[in-house]
């Protein structure tokens, strides 16, 4: 694999320098790039780079280099690239540029839904979605006769089943080391909020405490390493046969089917997130990734910058990465890898809740739901800990008094 | 000392009273974002932070006292516990957690240090000539590795069936899961610093052998000391001085303890002093950094690495200055 992905940057060197006819135009502006770091950014940016004068760096720091870097003068970066709840600090700083211009000049093959708008304005250019969803293995379950969760009730069924038949060693898997995002999609399942009219916070309640009640139901069903296993862990459990289901990225379907990785080639399918309960809203969001033009730049060097943006989100590169991503770009059809958050986002799941203030929710809920599953601190007083975090954090902010 | 040393401490200390913040206003935003086939539009309440007139956002600094050191040690809130007589609990506040990881693991790490140190370097004493530079040079090679990358090799060789985990299990005939719980997460934390730090000791030490005067130990041999005894009354003391700067440095060193538990992606049972500075320090996805509180708890971590030196520092004083009889 690893040699495989070796050989591939090593063609891709060559190609990105011998192949500039592929571009649609010769780029004579130096453009700087940087993005974080995965197989899309790496297909978007090679195409951008047959364009000519164009450097991209990717890295999964990006985000503070990307504020240091815009807010320099002149700019470190043209062209940033970035999943959608980093977008909120470039926007508060000003530090971006309002895109709607250079939309109408070179943006034809853009889709509608493409264009991240806040207040009317474009602000950054999306290429694709991603959310957290089911994958299954279709093989146990059939076998079992048990019909596709749709809820965590029927999840919990489910699980007593598949333990009981000893198929696999866990039940389920799902991104613990990272629990907040966990409980945040799951408390917007149950159809809470975050926050009153003046940012004070409002998680201390019967959907906080039925959240964490039923992410630590479902850690009953998971490797008692939970706590450890991020998003890797998660899908090599998965495909290593350890465990029949999972909460996992969209963009790792793929993955499944890959034989150089996988011991289940065929046998997991992704399903719609699950909801808490029938009736509710899946407990997922939605994220997208794109790109953002530095505020600082001059404009001809906006213009070329966006216009080698829009070579790397063209067709071409959406056909040629097809299971790189569920790209929102023209001429890419959705295949199978698709179907879970394509369903995910039929059932209701909304977007994410970005901000400045849940940034500060987040590390609250991460310093504390830690705690509550490893039975340290019960329910209520985790939740009332969350607040209480996030209050000083707002007050130092200036959110509340 | 002035530029390199003095100031940044003084800065840090001054930051740890002040909190800078934007002025924010709140408006009501429609935002459109995609979904798969079209796109999702949210219309919801949003600050956003006032500009000036160069379209910089406007930042205040005010002076909080000790708010942000209030704030990291959550004095009233132990106080309530230990009231309670619930000391539990106290370790649920994460200063006190870290520090009570911090001191366990300085104050392990260190006689285990010491003991195999000396003991590495007494044996290697007694090898044949010969083989000695290759000893030397394969013992040293943990020190070589950086602790993030080891941690990180850490993690893999024992996370889930990591091949060290599946070899234990298969040894002791039962289930293990080394990061299922907080203190075996531990174990390995203090296992992979001993491993680590085990052969610089042993260098130092090593060294200091070579110095030993051999007469010394001839007339012990004469008078009819044990190997123990010469090792306890004339190998030990005149190493004194190299023990004593091992302890320094290695107080120094494990009281800031951080490497470990990013590598082993450990924070969710084991934080340490210095990893709750970090954690303050590094931005979330909004941006949002407390650097009042990151100043406020680097300012005492330093102040408990001062406490905890005191001690050897002391007694090293004493010895260069005797008091006059």
């Amino acid at each position: 694999m690893i040699k495989k992905r070796a050989l591939a940057a090593l063609a891709a060197v060559f190609v990105g320098t011998a192949a500039h006819a592929e571009c649609a135009f010769e780029n004579e502006i130096e453009i700087r790039m940087l993005s974080a770091s995965f197989p899309a950014w790496v297909g978007v940016t090679d195409a951008m780079k047959e364009c000519g004068n164009v450097e991209a760096e990717l890295n999964n720091e990006f985000l503070e280099k990307m504020q240091e870097g815009f807010a320099a003068f002149p700019p470190l970066y043209h062209i940033g690239g970035l999943y959608g709840t980093a977008i909120v600090p470039l926007m508060d700083a000003n530090l971006i540029r309002p895109l709607d211009d250079l939309v109408e000049k070179y943006g034809q093959n853009l889709n509608t839904n493409q264009l991240i708008k806040v207040d009317g304005k474009t602000m950054a250019i999306a290429m694709m979605v991603n959310a957290q969803h089911l994958m299954y293995r279709e093989d146990i379950l059939d076998e079992l006769g048990i019909p596709v969760p749709s809820t965590y009730v029927e999840l919990f069924d489910a699980a007593e089943k598949i333990q009981a038949s000893g198929k696999v060693d866990y039940v389920f898997g799902g991104n613990f080391r990272t629990a907040w995002l966990e409980f945040v999609n799951m408390y917007l399942g149950y159809g809470g909020s975050f926050f009153d009219a003046e940012w004070k916070p409002t998680i201390n309640n019967e959907q906080g405490v039925a959240s964490l009640e039923t992410l630590k139901r479902l850690t009953k069903h998971m490797d008692p390493e939970f706590l450890a296993s991020d998003t890797t862990y998660t899908a090599q459990q998965l495909q290593k046969r350890k465990i029949a289901m999972a909460t996992l990225w969209a963009s790792r379907a793929q993955a499944m089917d890959d034989p150089d990785e996988s011991e289940v080639v065929g046998l997991v399918k992704p399903a719609s997130a699950l909801a808490p309960e029938a009736g509710m809203i899946p407990a997922a969001t939605l994220w997208w990734d794109g790109i953002v033009i530095a505020s600082g730049i001059s404009d001809e060097e906006a213009d070329a910058a966006f216009r080698v943006a829009m070579e790397g989100l063209d067709t071409e590169m959406a056909l040629a990465n097809p299971g790189a991503a569920i790209w929102l770009i023209k001429g890419y059809e959705p295949g199978k890898y698709a179907d879970g958050a394509i369903a995910t986002v039929a059932n209701g799941a909304r977007p994410y809740p970005a901000s400045s203030q849940m940034g500060l929710m987040q590390s609250a809920i991460a310093g504390n739901i830690f705690d509550y599953l490893r039975g340290e601190k019960d329910a209520p007083t985790a939740l009332a800990d969350m607040e209480s975090d996030y209050i000083v954090s707002a007050r130092e902010a200036g959110f509340i008094n | 000392m002035l530029i390199f040393i003095a100031a940044p401490l003084l800065l840090v200390l001054i930051n740890s009273f002040y909190v800078t913040a934007s002025k924010f206003e709140t408006v009501e935003t429609e935002s459109c974002t995609p979904g798969i086939a079209g796109e999702i539009c949210v219309t919801e309440l949003r600050t956003r932070p006032l500009l000036d007139e160069d379209d910089k956002v406007i930042r205040q600094t005010r002076y909080v006292g000790l708010q942000s050191y209030r704030n990291v040690l959550e004095l009233e809130k132990a106080a309530g516990f230990l009231i309670n007589n619930d000391f539990r609990s106290i370790l649920t506040i994460d200063f006190w957690k870290a520090l009570r990881f911090t001191l366990t693991f300085t104050f392990i790490t260190l006689p285990i240090m010491l003991a195999a140190g000396l003991g590495i370097a007494l044996a290697v004493n007694m090898v044949s000539e010969r083989f000695r530079g290759q000893i030397i040079f394969v013992s040293l090679l943990p020190l070589i590795i950086t602790p993030v990358i080891g941690a990180l090799s850490i993690r893999w060789l024992f996370i889930g069936d990591g091949i060290l985990t599946a070899a234990l299990e298969m040894i002791l005939e039962r289930d293990i899961a080394m990061f299922a719980q907080a203190w075996t997460v531990e174990v390995l934390i203090l296992f992979y610093r001993v491993w680590h730090i085990v052969p610089f000791a042993f260098v130092v030490l090593y060294a200091g052998l070579q110095t030993l005067n051999r007469d010394t130990l001839e007339s012990a041999i004469i008078d009819g000391a044990s190997r123990w005894e010469r090792v306890r009354y004339v190998v030990v003391p005149y190493l004194m001085p190299l023990i004593v700067f091992l302890t320094v440095i290695h107080l120094m060193d494990s009281y800031r303890v951080f490497e470990e538990i990013v590598g082993l992606g450990a924070e969710s049972h084991v934080i340490s002093l210095q990893w709750i500075t970090y954690d303050y320090l590094r931005p979330d996805d909004a941006g949002n950094r407390a650097i009042s509180r990151a100043s406020a708890s680097a300012m005492l971590t330093m102040v408990g690495i001062v406490f905890i030196l005191a001690l050897p520092l002391r007694q090293t004083w004493r010895d260069y200055h005797p008091r006059r009889k």
